[in-house]
């Protein structure tokens, strides 16, 4: 495996604001990595770094072993649908279309007049007049039918409905296996997405909090319901994600649990359920609450 | 899928499962990774990962340029495999269960056997 991007120590100030504070990853070539986190946690930051649309404060970054700022071969293997793209005020959809057609060499535009039909985008409106899913739905198909090498979607759903969410994912996967490439896709929507990935960066207040494989990730934290004295006797001196009550009965979020500690809270007793991806993360960004807090 | 737990692991058991009730039989072909991931919706490296612990334990095996088989003697492999888990996964919770309750063994069997219809 060859890593497409290289970053090391990377930083990005913003005055005072630590956008993103000394980040380090890998990205392996032909992986569909999943850039995760909560608003303002420095994704699109990251993002813009590695395209070379902002300048590192300092660190490393190797794209394609280069360093992508002001690189024209780079970049032309590079595609970036940012969320909020901004377009001319007299463009409309199909200029949008004509401009990706010039800009990325492997660009196929029967594959992007298909995409159009099925997602239903009035070429002929200006961008600036359309839904704002009718607008990420022209970044998904510049996003899919450019084939570049290496694609990142920052939040390339934002308002497309459930039916346009599900045709996105769809045409990735079997674009994707037609055509590898590198994909980083930043997302909210953690649970839909999830099954896609196979690598999962996660990030917080700028800084580099999870680092694996999406499989590694799942089924590596369990919560643990039972009353609350069984609860906490099992939970002491462990490594605790997360911390409930109601009444005398606690759950109580773990990582790093063995079969056999599996099967040693079942035998006293109490209930397992499996976290998702999703509340994995969502334990993970928001600080751990402490037994102390929850149980006074 | 259930996503809290590693999905590899899922499609194999889905695979093994097929397998065992007959749906897949020895010498004919499994679906391909990409058919997997499509229709699970899940990354292809994911279904390839799945597959190939399938490879590894002699159930599945490739031949070249066509795709992958069921081995010759794999669901008497899976189901004697399964049987063993069986003693765990379910005979195990359900005597410590009926301990629990004060069933006897003798009890339990009689249940066991009403439920099959003896």
């Amino acid at each position: 495996m060859t890593a497409v991007i290289e970053v090391s120590g990377l930083t990005r100030h913003y005055g005072k604001v630590k956008a993103v504070q000394d980040v380090s990853f890998q990205v392996e070539e032909g992986s569909i990595c999943g850039l995760l986190g909560r608003n303002g946690a420095g994704k699109t930051t990251v993002m813009r770094l590695i395209t070379g649309q902002a300048f590192a404060s300092a660190g490393n970054i190797r794209v394609f072993g280069e360093n992508p700022v002001e690189n024209a071969e780079v970049l032309a293997r590079t595609c970036f649908v940012r969320e909020s793209q901004i377009y001319p005020d007299s463009f409309r959809g199909k200029h949008v279309l004509r401009a990706a057609a010039h800009l990325f060499p492997n660009w196929d535009a029967d594959y992007a007049a298909r995409l159009v039909d099925e997602f239903r985008v009035p070429l002929d409106r200006r961008m600036k007049k359309m839904s704002r899913g009718q607008r990420s739905a022209v970044g998904v198909i510049v996003g899919l039918a450019s084939r570049a090498e290496l694609t990142l979607l920052d939040e390339p759903y934002a308002g497309l409905d459930a039916v346009a969410r599900q045709l996105f994912y769809d045409h990735l996967l079997a674009d994707y296996s037609e055509n590898p490439r590198t994909i980083i896709l930043s997302t909210h929507l953690i649970d839909e997405a999830s099954k896609l990935l196979n690598h999962v960066l996660v990030v917080d207040g700028g800084e580099l909090l999870i680092d694996a494989e999406a499989e590694d990730l799942r089924g590596t934290a369990v919560t643990l319901v039972g009353g609350h004295s069984a609860v906490e006797q099992f939970a002491a001196g462990r490594e605790t994600l997360g911390w409930d009550s109601v009444g005398g009965i606690s759950s109580v979020t773990l990582t790093g649990l063995s079969d056999a500690d599996k099967a040693a809270a079942l035998a006293a007793g109490l209930e397992l359920a499996p976290v998702s991806l999703q509340q994995l993360i969502v334990s993970r960004t928001r600080g751990t609450i402490q037994p102390e807090e929850a149980t006074s | 899928m259930d996503d809290g737990r590693p999905i590899f692991l899922q499609i194999a058991e889905q695979l093994e499962s097929q397998i065992i009730d007959g749906s897949m039989r020895e010498e004919t072909q499994v679906p391909s990774i990409n058919d997997l991931a499509a229709f699970h919706r899940i990354n292809p490296a994911t279904a390839l990962k799945g597959i190939n612990l399938l490879v590894d334990a002699g159930i599945l095996y490739k031949r070249r340029g066509i795709g992958m088989f069921v081995a010759e003697g794999a669901r008497q492999r899976l189901v004697a495999a399964r049987t063993e888990a069986f003693q765990d996964q379910y005979v195990r919770p359900l005597v410590a269960q009926a301990n629990a309750l004060g069933i006897t063994p003798e009890q339990l069997s009689r249940m066991i056997g009403k439920e099959a219809g003896q």
